[in-house]
């Protein structure tokens, strides 16, 4: 019984044999002897946030970025508190993280300990899976289970909860070949599932006459292969394509398929096509509101197939035609090989007088916007932005509101995993920590969080981490002093009443991010944008750039809640019928 | 109250009653995780029952009952089988015929002028008298979910009960086995 280690050890001997290289935490009491045996190891690095929200942000952001699964160290009771958030976030967009928190010893749990929480209670509805370990001998099977179903079908969130007295016995490690999770725990599509039904649909796209491709973020889960396999067969059938927030990236924006953004600020051709064709391919997308809008006005001439690894999402909101259970890759390459093994096509002119459709949609011109005077447009500043960093490795992440969506709108990736958003949740506070995870994972590429003035602040504290690792991530703050998606709702749907959404009193962001030692840069004029965006790419340090922009700009084109694809608003003198904009405030 | 623009189009099936059987690891957390779902996503349960039923694989059954169109229905059992210690989920109202049953101990107050009646109901509905103690009596009668309905319904109307039921477990009948 000499091989005998402690629980902290097993910890750390299971992560690095799961590939781990770093893990984003916090200490605490109820985590100091991990902490201790992460001290005598150098195999695995830890990045040191300021809050344990920024964390499991960032560790978001290495794993959306890296494909890899983010690691999660933070302490009992109000370390656990502060990372569900973070949880949510993951569950919704489906990012393989794994967060281990420290408990009380067992023999405190219920007794209302020092910083002891219901951990396990509090995060179930928000982690895909998760475990309260009390005997040590379980805890390598345990992580080595919990890596597997952290990244198996549809990613998610798995939380690991390990009392003190756990991390201190001694106990035998199991290597992770030695362990047999049940097939029940596992998502195991069968090797001929669902041939039928890749028949069918195969079939039906190819009697399609108005075909559109609708691409989520469940492409890029699927690994880049997926996405070079959706490329294909779209070429291949011809036909247009529109993604969604987590979906851009998988077809280059530049692609000549490609319409862009589709749903509440998305493109309006994109939105048109949806509505008006007959036959609708979802790969890897679930129907969220912000895509749908009104559902029973939702595309209703379509024939609707619908790719997903998670059987819950089908006929959820949308019913469809075609469902298919399973992994993006496998599917669309049965997809490929059967639409080339039976010559299907379809006929040139048949397309050509949809294209025609959309090309006339095109000239709508839908995300155009007045750019007169020397005042600096929020979307100018993100075109510019794109423009002087399209020719580098560019990792964009983004907080949550009006700066989000002009970012989707004209910011053009090439790439998946390029683009990293908090679409699900919509959490304010998640881009700035989302880079700061990109960057450790890709020590070279450039990252910019674009941000609002607002959304910054929620965690503003992690420039400390950027500093102190040197991290040369540059933050790209749309300053418009309001919480402007809020301030366009109160414009729009509350008669103008700007409840709260003004931001008085917010920090000088040059002179803050000098006081953490970092650059500040400021442009408060068009002519200074181009000098200040150079400026802070060329800098090999953390950056806040504060570009002051108009303030009451509005994102357009929007479908208000409640509406349908086909009643887009282009701009704010093109006012909604009151009826059903009165409807649309009852929503989110 | 008005419809939600975000609601599904108008449903053409009915609300139905539904048994769903359930079988999970038996390890800690894993009934939360079952009813945590339902109350997290607005689903109804009717009632609901869990027992360990294999001595040597750790295997618990829980049987809920509940009710929803065919849609919110299918909806449950797919959200059910996202939870990782769930194995599978029966549908037993989809399956056919199914057979179910439930205990309920009813605590009947006697007096001398019901007495005869209560003794004659408990006989009919063949609800087994388990304990005796002066005016009181404590009955056990088991079955399907409307014979102890029935059965509740009746002895109320003759005297005051106290009354604790099991919820019904269910299980697919023989036949509907045999035919497979």
């Amino acid at each position: 019984m000499n091989n005998k280690i402690t629980g902290a050890e097993i910890v750390l001997k299971s992560l690095a044999e799961q590939g781990v290289e770093v893990v984003f935490g916090y200490p605490g009491g109820a985590v100091l002897p991990i902490y201790d045996t992460l001290f005598k190891q150098n195999s695995i690095k830890h990045v040191l946030v300021r809050q344990e929200g920024g964390a499991i942000h960032a560790a978001e952001g290495y794993a959306r970025s890296t494909g890899k699964t983010g690691v999660v160290l933070v302490t009992s009771g109000p370390g656990a508190t502060n990372v569900v958030t973070g949880l949510t976030d993951a569950m919704m967009d489906s990012v393989p993280i794994v967060c281990i928190t420290g408990q009380v010893p067992q023999h405190l749990i219920g007794s209302d300990a020092f910083q002891e929480c219901d951990t396990t209670g509090i995060t179930r509805p928000c982690t895909k899976h998760n475990y309260l370990v009390k005997d040590v001998n379980k805890l390598s099977s345990v992580f080595h289970e919990a890596f597997t179903i952290a990244q198996n079908g549809r990613p998610g969130p798995v939380l690991i909860d390990i009392p003190k007295d756990v991390q201190f016995a001694s106990g035998t490690y199991e290597e992770k070949n030695k362990i047999i999770i049940p097939s029940h725990r596992l998502f195991e599509p069968s090797p001929d599932f669902e041939k039928n039904k890749i028949e069918e649909a195969v079939e039906l796209i190819s009697k399609a006459k108005k075909p559109i491709f609708y691409i989520g973020g469940g492409c890029i889960n699927s690994g880049p292969k997926a996405s070079k396999l959706v490329r294909e067969f779209i070429n291949t059938v011809g036909s247009p394509v529109t993604m969604t927030l987590m979906g851009l990236g998988v077809v280059g924006s530049s692609d000549k398929n490609s319409l862009g953004m589709l749903g509440m600020h998305g493109m309006y051709e994109a939105n048109m096509a949806m509505h008006e064709c007959d036959v609708m391919i979802n790969i890897g997308a679930r129907f969220d509101d912000r895509v749908t809008g009104r559902l029973d006005a939702f595309s209703p001439n379509s024939k609707k197939i619908h790719i997903d690894i998670d059987e819950s999402n089908i006929n959820k909101t949308i019913n469809v035609d075609v469902p298919i259970i399973g992994d993006v890759k496998q599917v669309v390459e049965k997809m490929i090989a059967l639409w080339k093994e039976k010559k299907f096509k379809i006929d040139d002119k048949t397309l050509k007088l949809w294209w025609d459709k959309i090309n006339e949609w095109k000239k709508v011109d839908c995300l155009n916007y007045n750019n007169e005077g020397n005042q600096i447009k929020p979307q100018y500043a993100v075109q510019r932005l794109y423009e002087l960093t399209k020719n580098t490795k560019t990792f964009i992440t983004t907080e949550v509101g009006q700066h989000q969506m002009w970012a989707a709108q004209f910011y053009k990736f090439e790439e998946p995993n390029r683009w990293l958003t908090s679409g699900g949740l919509g959490t304010m506070g998640y881009g700035f920590p989302a880079a700061i995870g990109a960057q450790v994972g890709h020590p070279d590429a450039l990252v910019v969080d674009i941000a609002g003035d607002a959304s910054i602040l929620m965690n503003i504290q992690e420039m400390s981490t950027a500093v102190q690792y040197r991290l040369p991530v540059k933050i790209f703050i749309l300053n418009n002093e309001y919480m402007g998606m809020v301030r366009q709702w109160q414009e729009l749907l509350h008669g103008g009443r700007y409840s709260e959404s003004y931001t008085d009193s917010l920090p000088d962001f040059v002179k803050l991010a000098e006081s953490y030692k970092a650059v500040g840069l400021r442009a408060k004029t068009t002519d200074e944008l181009d000098d200040v965006i150079t400026q802070m790419i060329e800098t090999k340090n953390t950056v806040i750039a504060d570009i002051w922009v108009t303030k009451e700009e509005n994102c357009f084109p929007m479908i208000q809640s409640g509406s349908a694809h086909n009643e887009m608003m282009l701009s704010k003198d093109q006012k909604q019928d009151k009826k059903s904009a009165e409807k649309g405030k009852i929503l989110v | 109250m008005n419809k939600s623009v975000y609601a599904s189009p108008d449903q053409v099936s009915e609300t139905k009653r539904h048994i769903l059987t359930v079988l999970v690891d038996n390890e800690p957390g894993v009934l939360a995780r079952v009813i945590g779902m339902f109350s997290g996503r607005g689903y109804n349960i009717d009632s609901l029952n869990v027992a360990e039923v294999s001595n040597d694989e750790n295997i618990s059954r829980i049987t809920i009952v509940t009710h929803g169109t065919s849609e919110v229905v299918s909806q449950i059992e797919k959200q059910l089988l996202r939870i990782i210690p769930v194995h599978s989920v029966t549908n037993l109202d989809q399956e056919g015929s199914s057979v179910e049953a439930e205990v309920a101990l009813v605590y009947i107050y006697i007096s001398d002028t019901n007495k005869k009646k209560v003794y004659q109901l408990c006989d009919l509905y063949r609800a087994r008298k388990i304990e005796n103690e002066n005016n009181t009596t404590i009955f056990e009668i088991a079955g399907a979910s409307e014979r102890v309905n029935r059965f509740i319904k009746e002895i109320n109307e003759i005297t005051k009960v106290e009354i604790v039921r099991s919820g019904p477990v269910a299980i697919s009948s023989i036949q509907k086995n045999e035919e497979e």
